[in-house]
């Protein structure tokens, strides 16, 4: 019997075997997620940068640009931003109002607050085409067309939620004192709200601007609905717009080679431009980060 | 502000902005029930002729003589996402456990900036590096390996895109949850004599669970609606796939893919709200469960 158990492995010996593995398992899974990162810009940047030119980036669509001739996407990359921009101000206009009203008037009533949360969350989930459907059908119902104004209004709603969850997430955190400081100088709860408290979040409506911009700017399934797709600028916000995500969509979809280089080229001009949202976000975040008071 | 310095002013000013607050907070907190009231009116019509078990288990989809069922959708949808949660998943629950548990905070400082630039890339970018990358390689190497022919345009290449794309989403969540748990539980623990694993196996995944779960639900209900990346790599033929080598059509695409067509059909549009109706109920659905589940947690620390 000795024989037997000297062969087979001690239970502390299993234990080391079992924790062992399990950690080269979550090794390879961080790896997994550097590689895929790294898999997808490289991805991204090699196929695209070879299409990438001026003149695509600074002409609009000319005539046969779907079946390969001159022009390029400027039309797609101004109204990707008038709609970002659009939008995400517009989402500022009416989150940041909401997030200061819970953090400040609601203060003592935390659990409306809790339930105001939990809807907040419950509509952050909602995906975008949802969103844009119904955004659709009451176009429909207005007689309303397709145009900017349209798609900056949807992608507005879908990004509010965004805005007020990552604002009010800081807010959460201002001292209580900061508030009652304030108050007892004698500001009023408006005073209050906007001159310390969106002085103190700082950074993270920063951060929630940039988010909520990045979401505004690569989202397709809602623009497809309201903001339909030309190839001039527009001029007016009841214009219909091109959108970057769509023009990438619609130019991978067809069967010529140059036309599906330049969608692997407008591709990497959104990656390039998220890109630089997350940084100038990151260096903005960390710059206002100074000036709180802790 | 600083114009407005008469206290009648003053006060006036503060009465308008809490106006806007509350009507921007009533605004904001309808949304959820205008969305449902306004797809449910809208897919209306299509409720009139036949029952709701079979719009949503019928697999005759033929808009040009009015018959919608929704199976070969809904079986694409649920196939897709099942299987790209529990791809993604493991690899966020391990990550997870590695970055709150194991990695020194140099490592997660680099791992973080990582996360947060796969989490904001756009879904169509997800798309086109899913043709370039994904489908040909589905098609060229996995398809060979189990001698199946595929164009690439299938189930598998929808779940690795889909399964990349909510890894980020998951993963964020699931660091959160981590971070709550008392790191004294930890101590208790190895102060007894049990070892770093056994300590994460026996209290902290226990502690963790229901947030785990939770976060694998929001994943779930994450996956179920997005809908460009999938739309590009699926395949996007109607019936219900049979192997992972067949092509799929989950819900959002055939949203999307029909808003040019659904005004010259009838009781196509109503059938498109009533697939957008189903899209949001099972992401509410999905989301009230888990975020119960999360106020739970946190209440009970």
């Amino acid at each position: 019997m000795s024989f037997i158990t000297n062969i087979l492995p001690t239970k502390s010996t299993l234990r080391k075997v079992e924790e062992y593995s399990f950690r080269a398992i979550m090794y390879l899974c961080v790896g997994i997620i550097f590689f895929l990162l790294i898999a997808i810009i490289w991805g991204i940047i090699k196929k695209g940068f070879p299409a990438l030119s001026w003149e695509m980036i600074s002409s609009v669509p000319e005539g046969g640009f779907y079946f390969g001739k001159g022009g390029g996407i400027l039309n797609a990359i101004v109204g990707s931003l008038y709609l970002a921009i659009g939008a995400t101000l517009l989402a500022l206009l009416v989150g940041l109002p909401v997030a200061l009203y819970m953090n400040v008037h609601l203060v003592h009533r935390k659990k409306l607050v809790n339930v105001i949360r939990f809807c907040l969350d419950l509509l952050w989930g909602v995906p975008s085409i949802v969103y844009g459907v119904f955004a659709f059908s009451v176009m429909l119902y207005l007689g309303a067309r397709v145009s900017l104004l349209a798609g900056i209004i949807t992608v507005a709603l879908f990004i509010i939620p965004v805005i007020i969850r990552t604002i009010d997430e800081a807010m959460k955190s201002v001292p209580q004192g900061l508030m009652e400081v304030s108050l007892s100088l004698g500001a009023t709860r408006t005073e209050t709200a906007y001159k310390i408290f969106v002085r103190q979040c700082m950074p993270a409506i920063v951060t929630a601007v940039m988010l909520a911009f990045g979401r505004a700017i690569g989202d397709a399934a809602a623009v497809i609905f309201t903001t339909g797709f030309t190839d001039s600028i527009p001029t007016s916000i009841m214009q219909p717009s091109a959108t970057l995500s769509l023009s990438v969509f619609f130019q991978l979809s067809s069967p010529m080679e140059e036309v599906k280089a330049r969608a692997y080229a407008s591709a990497a001009l959104l990656t390039i431009i998220v890109l630089i949202i997350s940084i100038t976000a990151r260096y903005f975040s960390s710059k206002y980060n100074k000036s709180r008071i802790k | 502000m600083p114009l407005i310095t008469s206290l009648r002013g003053r006060k006036i000013n503060s009465r308008a902005h809490a106006i806007w607050m509350v009507i921007a907070l009533v605004l904001v907190l309808l949304m959820p029930l205008t969305i449902a009231i306004g797809l449910w009116v809208k897919s209306a019509p299509l409720f009139s002729e036949s029952s709701i078990i079979n719009l949503l288990f019928s697999s005759s989809w033929k808009p040009m003589s009015g018959h919608f069922g929704f199976w070969p959708f809904i079986s694409s949808s649920l196939l897709i996402t099942t299987l790209a949660i529990i791809i993604g998943g493991s690899i966020s629950f391990f990550s997870v456990i590695y970055l709150t548990q194991y990695a020194p905070k140099s490592h997660v400082k680099i791992v973080q900036p990582v996360i947060d630039i796969l989490a904001g890339i756009p879904s169509v970018v997800y798309g086109v590096w899913g043709v370039i990358a994904i489908v040909p390689w589905v098609s060229e190497t996995v398809g060979p390996m189990f001698g199946v022919q595929t164009s690439g345009y299938c189930v598998l290449s929808a779940v690795l895109v889909l399964a990349i794309m909510i890894i980020p989403f998951v993963l964020n969540i699931l660091i959160e949850i981590f971070n709550t748990i008392p790191i004294e539980l930890t101590e208790a623990s190895l102060s007894l004599g049990a070892t770093r694993w056994q300590t994460i196996k026996y209290v902290i995944l226990r502690k963790a669970f229901p947030g785990i779960i939770s976060a694998m639900v929001l994943g779930v209900a994450r996956a179920f609606g997005e809908t460009i990346a999938v739309l590009m790599v699926a395949g996007n033929v109607v019936a219900a796939p049979h192997s992972l080598f067949d092509p799929a059509y989950p819900l959002p695409a055939l949203i999307a893919n029909n808003y040019g067509e659904m005004m010259s059909i009838p009781k196509y549009d109503a059938a498109l709200m009533f697939a957008a109706l189903l899209l949001f109920l099972v992401v509410i659905v999905f989301n009230l469960f888990a975020r119960i589940l999360i106020v739970r947690l946190e209440k009970r620390q």
